[in-house]
């Protein structure tokens, strides 16, 4: 029957050319895509969720029971659990603050005609095209209280970066601006772009000072291609765990990814850490919810 | 208000010059339109007096103050652009009053301000719209808002009405000549649309390749251009311009036009007042339409042409009648030529002739008649 409703080709295209057919292009591309995300998240997802109101453990053979509401209930009473959460809300706070702060700034820096602008942003984009393990490992490095480049440079002598537990956090947060104010950047460089030049020249006929156009005409102008990198970075610095994982082991440092990591291959409480999961999937999905709908808000302006 | 002085500016870009030496002074409360093709350099000419374009050398003096080297922020002037530059996410009340804010006015009389130039605009029941919600005509009443609510020294404004359709055009374009006359601001107004010129203009500037050709009141560039070029660039229809040569045959004068296809008679004094002007080379007259006049009946001085295409345009037809390879254009009551084929009278009026030296263009400067 689905053949029967399917259009036919648009005879000028090429896959037409080639004499394929729409069945053919459904079956070559668009049944491997659906197969793979049923198999791969949408599986997973309905299965965990049964498994949160289990009290299963994948490392043994007992069956698992149904415990209701239980793992849920206890999380949510569970201070250290929340004390994670607390972790990972100052994690993503400093975080995204300082990806936008430093992003937006050299984009402010990159917009206008410099030479060599093309080859400056690229360089710049570097960090971020690095594997997020890699950059853990040589930050650490980097951070090394002895013979790290960063206490030399700085004149700290043996400032303990990652073994001090209340500069631990700060310091895995220094990590990621470093990493993803590009993103930042790339987003505010497009959006700083299209802002109209004659806007400028407006303002300064209207005797703006340079503050005054910055926050009255570039900002709410930037701002909703701003907030898409914002969404995007909040949702990453929520999820945060490889970056955190390999460069602290302070328990000050244990985001909630960690925490969650833990519970379900190191202790094995493969139902209680599905029900955390989803704590966290319904977390992310309220915050980013709140992102859009304020985005949304500043579209309209 | 004040009055603008331009000495000797001139504006490189690059290698290309398109500003050269321009002289100008407009005076405090004048409408002045500087007018040409574009890529005359008037825009930038106007760009420069605001302060958004450097100038090359030269002096620009706005109020007895040089400025040439002042922000166009610190020049005190409000600019109305082309295509509005109005602040797409803020409100036609917040548009208007943002020079005001700009410089930390108090928010009561900020209020006042605005209502009052809102209202002289009638765009008070467009206030709490977004520009994107705008018509073009409203989009430019803000703008229009926008420079005239802080009383600057001089508004400026680039081809402000080029954007609207033609009936919207000439709504404006009384407008702003009421937004004038109530509020006596010098202006300078930059078009290359000559009826819009002639109908706001105190005066009219006429710029080509970055030159001023002309400057002067609407009816004086009208009625005695400096150059073939203001002759052929104001005016519609455009005037007739044609090589001609002048034949002297006892004590008549006769102005050969068309390779000597057609003679028209001119007054005597015409030979020895070309011959005063020196101008030994070739000769070029001008003509308007009006200036050539058509009857029905043979009379002294006229010469019998075909009419070879009727334009009727309403008001009045223009009737273009064939001269030699050339045409020659006239405009006549509605009607007056039957068809095109018919057989007219025409004769020039010599008080509407205009002589130029074919080589550098100028305007010989002669008057016939007056």
């Amino acid at each position: 029957m689905a053949t029967t409703t399917m259009t036919t080709l648009d005879p000028q295209s090429r896959a037409a050319r080639r004499g394929m057919s729409d069945i053919a292009i459904r079956n070559l591309f668009i049944i491997p895509t659906i197969l793979f995300l049923i198999v791969f998240n949408i599986f997973p997802l309905l299965y965990s969720l049964g498994y949160s109101f289990t009290d299963f453990r994948a490392s043994t053979n007992a069956p698992a029971n149904f415990v209701g509401l239980q793992n849920y209930r206890e999380l949510l009473a569970d201070p250290y659990i929340w004390n994670n959460f607390t972790v990972t809300a100052k994690y993503v706070i400093v975080s995204v603050a300082g990806q936008v702060f430093v992003g937006f700034g050299v984009a402010m820096l990159l917009n206008r005609s410099i030479p060599f602008k093309g080859l400056i942003t690229t360089l710049l984009l570097l960090p971020m095209m690095l594997s997020m393990a890699v950059v853990g490992l040589f930050w650490k490095l980097l951070y090394d209280p002895s013979w790290g480049v960063i206490n030399y440079l700085l004149g700290l002598g043996d400032f303990e970066w990652l073994g001090d537990p209340d500069v631990a956090l700060y310091a895995v947060a220094i990590t990621d601006i470093w990493m993803w104010s590009p993103f930042v950047m790339l987003l505010s460089l497009a959006g700083l772009s299209a802002v109209p030049k004659h806007l400028y020249e407006a303002a300064a006929i209207d005797r703006a000072g340079p503050i005054y156009t910055f926050f009255r005409i570039t900002l709410p102008l930037v701002l909703p291609i701003l907030m898409i990198a914002i969404i995007f970075r909040t949702m990453e610095a929520f999820k945060t765990f490889d970056l955190a994982y390999i460069l602290s082991t302070q328990p000050t440092t244990e985001v909630i990814s960690i925490r969650l990591y833990k519970m379900a291959f190191q202790e094995w409480q493969t139902g209680r850490s599905c029900a955390l999961a989803y704590i966290v999937l319904i977390m992310v999905l309220g915050v980013t919810n709140i992102y859009v709908k304020y985005l949304n808000k500043v579209k309209e302006r | 208000m004040a009055d603008i002085v331009l000495r000797d500016v001139e504006k490189f870009f690059g290698s290309v010059q398109v500003i050269r030496k321009v002289n100008l002074t407009i005076k405090d409360g004048e409408f002045v339109v500087l007018l040409g093709p574009s890529g005359c350099g008037k825009t930038t000419t106007l760009r420069a007096i605001a302060g958004l374009e450097d100038i090359t050398s030269g002096e620009i003096v706005i109020d007895g103050k040089p400025v040439q080297n002042l922000h166009a922020a610190d020049r005190d002037i409000a600019f109305v652009f082309q295509l509005y530059a109005l602040y797409p996410h803020l409100s036609v009340f917040e548009n208007i009053a943002f020079p005001l804010r700009a410089t930390r006015q108090p928010r009561s009389a900020v209020e006042r301000q605005v209502r009052q130039v809102a209202a002289a605009l009638g765009i008070e029941h467009l206030l709490a719209r977004k520009p994107g919600a705008l018509s073009g005509g409203d989009m430019q009443r803000v703008a229009i808002g926008r420079a005239l609510v802080r009383r600057p020294k001089a508004i400026l404004m680039d081809e402000p009405i080029g954007a609207l359709d033609a009936k919207l055009r000439e709504d404006m374009r009384m407008e702003l000549k009421r937004l004038h006359i109530e509020n006596k601001s010098t202006s300078v107004y930059v078009t290359h649309d000559q009826v819009e010129a002639m109908a706001l203009a105190d005066r009219i500037v006429v710029m080509h390749d970055g030159v001023l050709q002309q400057v002067g009141t609407p009816s004086d560039v009208y009625a005695h251009p400096a150059n073939l070029f203001v002759a052929q660039f104001i005016g519609s229809p455009v005037m007739n311009i044609a090589p001609a040569a002048v034949k002297t045959e006892g004590g008549r004068v006769r102005l050969a036009l068309g390779g000597g296809a057609a003679a028209f008679e001119m007054p005597a004094e015409l030979a020895p007042r070309l011959s005063a002007t020196g101008a030994g080379g070739a000769l070029s007259i001008g003509v308007r339409p009006e200036g050539v006049q058509l009857a029905r009946e043979p009379a002294t001085g006229t010469i019998d042409l075909e009419a070879h295409l009727i334009e009727p345009l309403g008001a009045y037809d223009i009737v273009d009648l064939k001269v030699g390879e050339g045409f020659l254009r006239a405009r006549t009551p509605a009607g007056f030529v039957a068809r095109p084929g018919d057989r007219v009278h025409a004769r020039l009026d010599p008080a509407q002739t205009h002589f130029f030296d074919q080589r550098s263009g100028a305007s010989l400067g002669i008057r016939l008649g007056a």
